[in-house]
């Protein structure tokens, strides 16, 4: 096993040359000239945020979560969506589209499937929670928490059932079948007499705990609980989609939405993460239609239209795609505009069509670019790496002269 | 492996070209069982790295016998035949050129070998495993892996993470796994760096480890796709014009990195137009043309069969008339 022969052959300095007359810049081996190399897409944000220690990163991350659990009761005006809307309410809405956008996020941004028939799936979760806790539904009743799981679980297997055999399609062949799932789901909802149609389901079940006054916590009023619950489910989610995106299943995503062809003959078994992608999605989907169903406590045929699908997709556009946190920042821009901007809202869909349109033209990346990290110890990897050309750069001072040179260089430093 | 000569040193890389054809022909001898660590040693091998890259590696193996057989390999596109009945084996520890004028079939031979294209009639034997009908991504796991002759790297990974697709194809960590990251992901991923950065070191692009693939020069991507290949740990790694588009230096480096692939125990099937690169490199050489396998021999012999000039050069016009 001549491993240590392999490279030495190679790296003559004729090679190095054309290598860098062909990259046009200099091969400094320094740490920033590598970030500068392969980041430059991804954005400033991004790049301030990597070079941020691990330990500066949890503690700004620990601000911004207790601000974001504080916002609903900080109330701070110029943000605040009163007198129109109630701030706590708006920010449960913004939470559970940013939920969404998480989801539908490692569908489109990940693995690259278009998706535009996502609000079935959002639409799914709601019934399930609808029906199993309202007392308009004949059927089996349960703890309103437990309706969280089953939900995802039934929207998992719809993603199954949808993705297995839709997943063989490619591109807009797959948007057009998701399209039509989105339709047959909420058409569904009208024909099928047992979902109710337009009547649908009242008093929809909540979590348990009353307060001092016998109210209940969890009231379709209050939405400072709703959203803190929302804002949980968020963050654990957003750590295990991250757990996902730096392993072998996040890279078996992107790879497909690089080169699907190129990613099966690696190995990657393609058809079968492209179901995990929609399952998961789905999962996630689900969880926030049950999430919306318990807090508004009514569900019918009326919320779940292809526009809201196309309002889901339009958030992970704007915040970025392929990026989680620019996925949360997209769905709670796309809720809060309209709950903000009362005067406007009735025009949001033109608003938000410009927007995109600015957006594709100004920042194609959207609002948070950023590119996934797909190694789960690539800190480690990193550091490496740096220190590894640290040492070369001192072993060989001067630039190799000629063939071997740099080689002979190498030897030295290990003999 | 076993004799201290093929660890050719980088000084001898330069000038071995067409001549030493004879020292090439001659393989080698079957590997002996127990490998002789010293000898190794005093040949410049680094176990331990040697270990990282592969540390499941069935380093033992007999050279010379068929490690893939085609066999009657047929190719129809509605009516044109892009194959024509081929019949070549690859043996163990070879490497064996592919050829051909373009338009021959080489890519489409690839093609059915690795599961892209779905064979009219005959099969693909690898170890005695028919691969006719095997999803693509099982045939890597099986063994055989492939570059591509226009680069297709997932230009918006770095060239580590494009390595540690390919090593994933070996690996066993479940979406469950991944999800709570369990002892097994959390293994695997370690291994994976170290072995993709050993990978990336045993093809010379290391230092660019961190850079996305698509902003890499052009012979560093050439060059991580073979490392990608080999990360899915191969028995027979093809390689489809590796050397398209390289200057003499760079495709005499390549020569030399392929030259060391063999060495290290993989077989070699090396699609390439450069017939110096294919006479320098190969230890057999299959020739294509329209379809139809026209040759199969040693390079020396290859060269100075009519056919195969005729088939390069165009046949004189006398005969022609």
């Amino acid at each position: 096993m001549s491993m240590t022969d392999g490279p030495t052959p190679l790296r003559t300095a004729a090679a190095e040359q054309a290598a860098e007359d062909r990259e046009a810049s200099p091969k400094a081996p320094g740490r920033s000239a590598l970030r500068q190399q392969g980041k430059r897409k991804s954005g400033y944000f991004s790049d301030r945020w990597h070079a941020l220690s691990r330990q500066q990163q949890w503690a700004f991350l620990v601000i911004v979560v207790v601000l974001a659990y504080l916002l609903p009761l900080l109330n701070p005006p110029i943000i605040t969506t009163e007198p129109g809307n109630n701030f706590a309410l708006a920010c449960f809405d913004m939470a559970r589209f940013a939920l969404i956008a998480v989801g539908l996020n490692i569908v489109v941004g990940y693995a690259g499937l278009l998706d535009l028939g996502y609000v079935a799936f959002f639409a799914v979760g709601s019934y399930v929670a609808a029906m199993l806790t309202s007392p308009d539904s004949p059927y089996l009743h349960i703890p309103y928490l437990w309706t969280l799981p089953v939900a995802m679980a039934v929207t998992m297997f719809f993603g199954v059932m949808l993705g297995v055999p839709t997943l063989r399609l490619r591109g807009d062949y797959l948007a057009i079948v998701t399209l039509g799932f989105g339709e047959i789901i909420r058409i569904l909802a009208t024909i099928i007499p047992a979902m109710k149609g337009q009547v649908g389901f009242q008093n929809v079940g909540h979590p348990p705990g009353d307060g001092a006054d016998g109210t209940p916590i969890f009231s379709n009023s209050n939405g400072v609980p709703w959203y803190w619950l929302t804002l949980t489910i968020i963050i654990i989610v957003t750590l295990l989609v991250g757990n996902l995106e730096r392993s072998r299943v996040g890279r078996a995503w992107i790879a497909i939405r690089e080169d699907e062809d190129a990613a099966e003959i690696m190995g990657v078994p393609t058809f079968k993460y492209k179901v995990w992608a929609f399952a998961i999605g789905a999962a996630v989907g689900g969880l926030s239609g049950a999430l919306f169903a318990g807090q508004v406590g009514f569900v019918n045929n009326q919320k779940f239209d292809v526009t809201t699908s196309i309002l889901f997709l339009a958030a992970v556009v704007l915040g970025g795609a392929g990026n989680k946190v620019g996925a949360i920042l997209g769905g709670a821009l796309v809720s809060y505009i309209p709950l903000r901007f009362t005067a406007i809202a009735e025009y949001k869909y033109l608003i938000f069509g410009i927007a995109l349109v600015l957006i594709m033209i100004f920042r194609s990346q959207g609002l948070l670019p950023a590119r996934q990290r797909l190694l789960a110890y690539g800190r480690t990897a990193m550091n490496k790496i740096t220190s590894r050309d640290a040492t070369e750069t001192k072993d060989t001072d001067k630039p190799p002269a000629g063939p071997g040179a740099h080689a002979a260089g190498q030897r030295g430093a290990e003999a | 492996m076993s004799s201290e000569e093929r660890f050719s040193g980088p000084g001898g890389v330069g000038e071995q070209s067409v001549q030493d054809d004879t020292a090439q022909e001659t393989p080698a001898a079957p590997v002996a069982p127990e490998l002789d660590m010293e000898a190794l040693a005093e040949a410049g091998v680094d176990q331990e790295l040697a270990e990282k890259v592969a540390p499941d590696r069935d380093i033992a193996v007999a050279v010379g016998d068929n490690i893939v057989e085609v066999q009657n390999l047929t190719i129809k596109f509605g009516g044109l035949v892009a194959l024509d009945n081929i019949s070549f084996n690859i043996k163990r520890g070879e490497i064996l050129g592919l050829i051909g004028p373009n338009g021959a079939g080489k890519t489409t031979c690839f093609n059915a070998m690795t599961g892209v294209y779905k064979p009219t009639s005959g099969k693909v034997v690898l170890e005695g495993v028919v691969l006719n009908g095997i999803k693509q991504h099982k045939i890597t796991r099986l063994g055989l892996s492939r570059t591509f002759q226009n680069i297709r790297l997932f230009g918006e990974m770095t060239a580590l993470e494009n390595v540690v697709v390919g090593l994933d194809a070996r690996h066993r960590t479940s979406v469950g796994g991944a999800l709570l990251r369990l002892p097994t992901h959390t293994r695997e991923e370690k291994s994976a760096i170290e072995r993709g950065m050993a990978l990336l070191d045993f093809v010379g692009i290391s230092s660019h480890a961190h850079v996305l693939s698509r902003q890499l020069p052009y012979g560093f991507q050439r060059r991580l796709e073979i490392a990608r290949a080999l990360a899915t740990d191969p028995k027979v790694l093809c390689l489809d014009e590796p050397a398209a588009g390289f200057n003499p230096a760079e495709k005499e480096e390549l020569m030399a990195l392929i030259r060391t692939i063999r060495d290290e125990g993989y077989t070699v099937l090396l699609i390439e137009h450069d017939m110096k690169l294919v006479m320098g490199v190969t230890d057999r050489i299959v020739v294509l043309e329209f379809g139809k396998k026209i040759a199969d021999g040693l390079p020396r012999e290859i060269r100075e069969d009519p056919r195969v000039v005729a088939a390069y050069l165009g046949e004189p016009e006398d005969d022609v008339a």
